[in-house]
């Protein structure tokens, strides 16, 4: 029976449009292998090109055009000013086809390499992925590395697109030998369903009907095999609701509002409530159209259950008898996005479900090559660098293996300063030891310590340039808090870059390791009831941050230390400056490294109007002011 | 249980996106500019957060030169749905009167619209703004983000936009900066018209067809909706029955020739018809990347 057309039955043809199903896919491949063309050919072929678009395609074929004065179909989707004059696709484009039979949102995926990160973007919402090669060049390494992510986002379905076949005599043996080192390829990544396509995109070969240039294949051509494949159910297994946003309109009414993203929900089922772990049981599936007997893994419903327990949005509503995984500590796949490196250690926000919250990541267990799929040692992840290592959070927080479901198992990595996304990640399983480090419950603690010292445990963070004069303001504080009668200690440069951080050099990386020892030291030191003072330059805010958050609020004083470069390099007591400025000192701060200024320091030292006396004085007066030390002992 | 339609996945993924971005956001806005987008999008929000009413008001910043019966549809509408409705119109346009005809679309546009914009988001403080545009519409609207990154000037810089994986959308900004959020970026045109019919959502009359006054001008079908419009010599409005595929401001808004005058026959007609929408609307007709570039000055 035809499909029912809009001219002759609306009706029909609408209930018909209501019915379809949805098919997301990515298109990927490198430079040149003639993605946007292909893209543009499917939306040509699918009638989904209207005069207007054609006529403006026209015009710019004439002008940007690369195929004489046929139609370049690659001009219709590199929409950016930019990309057009690069003549290279930049970022994710979304377009949108539909036939009789579905419908089709596609990600034009970019093939350059160092825009590797938009490709993970576009394949994570990717049913499927359409890998072009060019009959030309073979299995190429940015074949390899599409192929990779493609298979470590998890997408199942690939189409080896093997293009420009009328450039090599629509050669059955090109197209053969390529797809025969493909599948070798592809076993190996454990991508199962690879359906191989002999194509001319430019001229429209096997794209929308068979070729006669191909006779000798006798598979489906490519949109005929987009309508066709069967991509599966989603995401069944035991009920997982993460709330995005407790719904209370009035006090008769609390309901919990989110995205079903596994299994299934109806009145009566039994509940558990995550990281709380508290029970109940659902009584209302509520929407604005009434409420439903049951619903399942992809609809926004909002929930009313029989008990008031306390529930916040991040929470998880799961399946009480199949909860999900409760954990602080991950092993995790990170992919880096961002310019600057992933520095170990260095405190990030990671988004996960609809929680935010503090975390970091470990040095790299490996990252992996791409091309040859070798493991390799690293310190760090650069941008666009894949590897495998630990995720620590601030809290413990519900999961699921990301192999068992993807929205549960995904997050991505947030820049605490800039806000830009920096990585994204899928979760393995959670660290056995997350569960079982317990502190050890002392009986003397810090509140006795401070009873028997007379004060108030703190740290006294002075950062700022090299020559600024920390280590002498500092000196002369602990020498007047000792006074005072206060038990101090001093960490600076000779006792920790000679003993616990001599292992360390002075790339960031490393940087961010020794601040993250000397904040540990200092913890345990003010758990001893002690005022400990650090001079260290410490140049980024992250790293002082990190160090703020391993002690308890109004604990920790930020004192900026505050002299212009221009003056530390004309006192420049050690002519430290003047080797950097030679190029003899490398990573040096202020000169070839940055120093991020304090935002919002407890104290503000300005040593250009202050002696070094008059600066530890004040600092001394601040104390006792705050009531950390007594002025008189 | 079957599995769900397009429209359904459609709609619970809108919802998921105005939820979120209502959580993570301290004073979200609507920009409500009363076509047919922003009548999904006003719908869709009253579903998001029901029974709760939606926790945000509407913004309509007006250029004065929207068809009359625009109006009467956002009154309507902020009624109905009980949301706060804000108006605003550029204090300085006003004063200058700044108006299409005189002064030529691109700087009316800027001048109401953009800047206008600006002021509105700027006096209230609001930081995220939901807009009803759609990945399908324009070149440069297929790559922008759901969650999309403004700065403190609002600008838009197409090459630096955050990475946007699975549904994890990153909404955090600093004081000053601002997010503006597309709950309706995987809809197509199509998509709108079939999801209208499909719920009954009320939209402005001018999309069916009906006699309306009319003059020709380079080509395209102006309304002559009020006695502002500056008619040339020997220019006589003629009625004809056309209907409008976009709303905007009426002089710069084209009509076409058209007996739909049922949302099955508009559907009908978009099928077989032959241009895009966005063909009726005269500010996109310059040259390549237009789009791009106001959208990097601050237009929504």
């Amino acid at each position: 029976m035809a499909a029912p057309s809009p001219t002759d039955d609306l009706h029909a043809w609408l209930a018909a449009q209501q019915d379809k199903s949805l098919l997301r896919f990515i298109t990927c491949g490198s430079v040149d292998d003639g993605k946007s063309t292909l893209i543009g050919r499917l939306l040509h072929e699918s009638k989904s090109l209207l005069d207007d678009q054609l006529a403006a395609l026209e015009g710019d074929s004439r002008r940007f055009g690369t195929q004489g004065d046929a139609l370049d179909f690659a001009l219709l989707l590199d929409g950016l000013g930019a990309e057009r004059e690069q003549g290279i696709t930049i970022d994710v484009a979304y377009r949108f086809f539909a036939t009789e039979k579905r419908k089709f949102i596609v990600a034009d995926t970019p093939g350059h390499e160092q825009y590797t990160r938009n490709m993970v973007t576009g394949a994570s919402t990717a049913d499927l992925a359409v890998i072009l090669v060019d009959a030309r060049k073979g299995i190429l390494t940015q074949t390899r590395r599409h192929s990779y992510l493609v298979s470590l986002v998890g997408i199942r379905h690939v189409v080896l697109a093997v293009n420009k076949l009328d450039l090599v005599g629509w050669s059955r043996e090109a197209f053969e030998a390529i797809e025969h080192d493909y599948r070798a390829f592809a076993a190996r990544l454990g991508i199962e369903q690879v359906t191989s396509i002999p194509l001319s995109a430019l001229h429209g070969d096997n794209l929308g009907a068979a070729s006669e240039n191909t006779p000798w294949y006798r598979g489906p051509n490519l949109l005929q095999h987009l309508e066709q494949v069967d991509i599966g159910a989603h995401a069944e297994g035991p009920l997982r609701m993460p709330v995005q946003w407790v719904n209370r309109p009035d006090l008769d009414f609390r309901g919990y509002s989110g995205r079903i993203l596994g299994g299934r929900v109806q009145p009566g089922d039994a509940i558990r409530v995550l990281p709380s772990g508290k029970q109940s049981t659902v009584t209302r599936v509520v929407t604005y159209d009434g409420d439903l007997a049951n619903a399942g893994a992809g609809q926004s419903v909002t929930l009313t259950l029989a008990d008031e327990i306390d529930i916040s949005r991040g929470d998880v509503i799961c399946a009480a008898e199949d909860p999900a995984g409760l954990a602080d500590q991950f092993e995790a796949t990170v992919v880096w996005m961002a310019d600057a490196a992933m520095l170990p250690g260095r405190p990030y926000l990671v988004k996960l479900g609809a929680t935010t919250l503090g975390a970091s990541l470990g040095q790299p267990k490996y990252v992996v090559d791409v091309n040859s799929l070798d493991h390799l040692a690293a310190k760090t992840l650069e941008l666009n660098g894949i590897g495998v290592c630990n995720l620590t959070l601030d809290r413990a927080v519900a999961f699921d293996p990301y192999a068992q479901n993807r929205d549960m198992g995904s997050f991505i990595v947030i820049d605490r300063y800039t806000n830009q996304t920096v990585g994204a990640g899928l979760l393995h399983f959670a660290l056995r030891r997350s569960q079982n480090i317990h502190w050890q419950a002392v009986e003397v603690d810090k509140q006795a310590r401070t009873r028997q010292n007379g004060h108030k445990p703190c740290v006294l963070w002075l950062t700022g340039l090299s020559g600024s004069g920390k280590s002498t303001i500092a000196n002369i504080v602990e020498r007047q808090l000792h006074a005072l009668g206060a038990r101090t200690y001093l960490l600076d440069g000779d006792n920790v870059r000679h003993g616990l951080s001599k292992d360390l050099g002075f790339t960031d990386a490393d940087r961010v390791e020794n601040i993250r020892r000397i904040g540990e030291v200092a913890r345990l030191m003010v758990d001893a009831g002690l005022i400990v003072l650090t001079a260290f330059i410490s140049p980024f805010r992250s790293e002082r941050r990190l160090a703020r958050g391993m002690v308890a609020d109004g604990e920790f004083f930020e004192i900026f230390v505050d002299t212009p470069l221009a003056i530390v390099e004309q006192r420049d007591p050690k002519g430290l400056y003047k080797k950097a400025r030679r190029g003899e000192l490398k990573n040096f701060t202020g000169i070839d490294s940055p120093y991020e200024v304090p935002e919002a320091p407890e104290l503000h030292v300005d040593t250009t109007r202050q002696s070094p006396e008059e600066s530890a004085t004040a600092i001394v007066a601040a104390l006792v002011e705050r009531g950390i030390v007594r002025a008189t002992h | 249980m079957p599995a769900l339609t397009h429209l359904q996945r459609l709609e619970a993924e809108s919802i998921d996106i105005l939820r979120e971005a209502v959580a993570e956001s301290e004073r979200p806005v609507m920009l409500y500019s009363i076509g047919k987008d922003s009548s999904v999008m006003l719908h869709l929000a009253r579903k998001a957060f029901f029974p709760s009413r939606p926790p945000f008001p509407l913004l309509h910043v007006d250029t004065t030169w929207k068809f009359r019966a625009m109006y009467e549809l956002r009154d309507r509408m902020a009624r109905e749905s009980g949301l706060e409705l804000l108006v605003h119109r550029n204090p300085e346009a006003q004063r200058l009167g700044i108006n299409p005809f005189t002064h030529g679309s691109a700087l009316h546009t800027d001048v109401w619209k953009t800047q206008g914009l600006k002021q509105a988001l700027d006096q209230h403080g609001f930081d995220l703004a939901f807009g009803g545009a759609r990945r399908d519409e324009e070149k440069s609207r297929a790559k922008e983000r759901v969650f999309s990154f403004r700065s403190a000037q609002h600008q838009w810089d197409p090459k630096n936009q955050r990475p946007e994986l699975w549904r994890l959308y990153n909404a955090r900004k600093n004081k000053g900066e601002s997010i503006r959020v597309f709950p309706l970026s995987n809809w197509t045109e199509l998509d709108i018209w079939q999801y209208i019919l499909a719920e009954d959502i009320p939209i402005v009359p001018l999309y069916l067809a009906a006699e309306r006054p009319v003059v020709e001008r380079d080509g395209t079908l102006v309304m002559v909706d009020d006695e502002r419009f500056p008619l040339r010599e020997g220019e006589k409005p003629m009625l004809k029955r056309v209907r409008f595929r976009t709303l905007g401001c009426y002089p710069l808004t084209g009509a076409i020739e058209s007996d739909a005058d049922t949302l099955p026959a508009i559907i009908r007609e978009m099928l077989v018809a032959r241009t895009s929408e966005r063909q009726g609307r005269l500010i996109d007709q310059d040259a390549g990347a237009s789009m791009e570039k106001k959208k990097a000055e601050g237009y929504f």
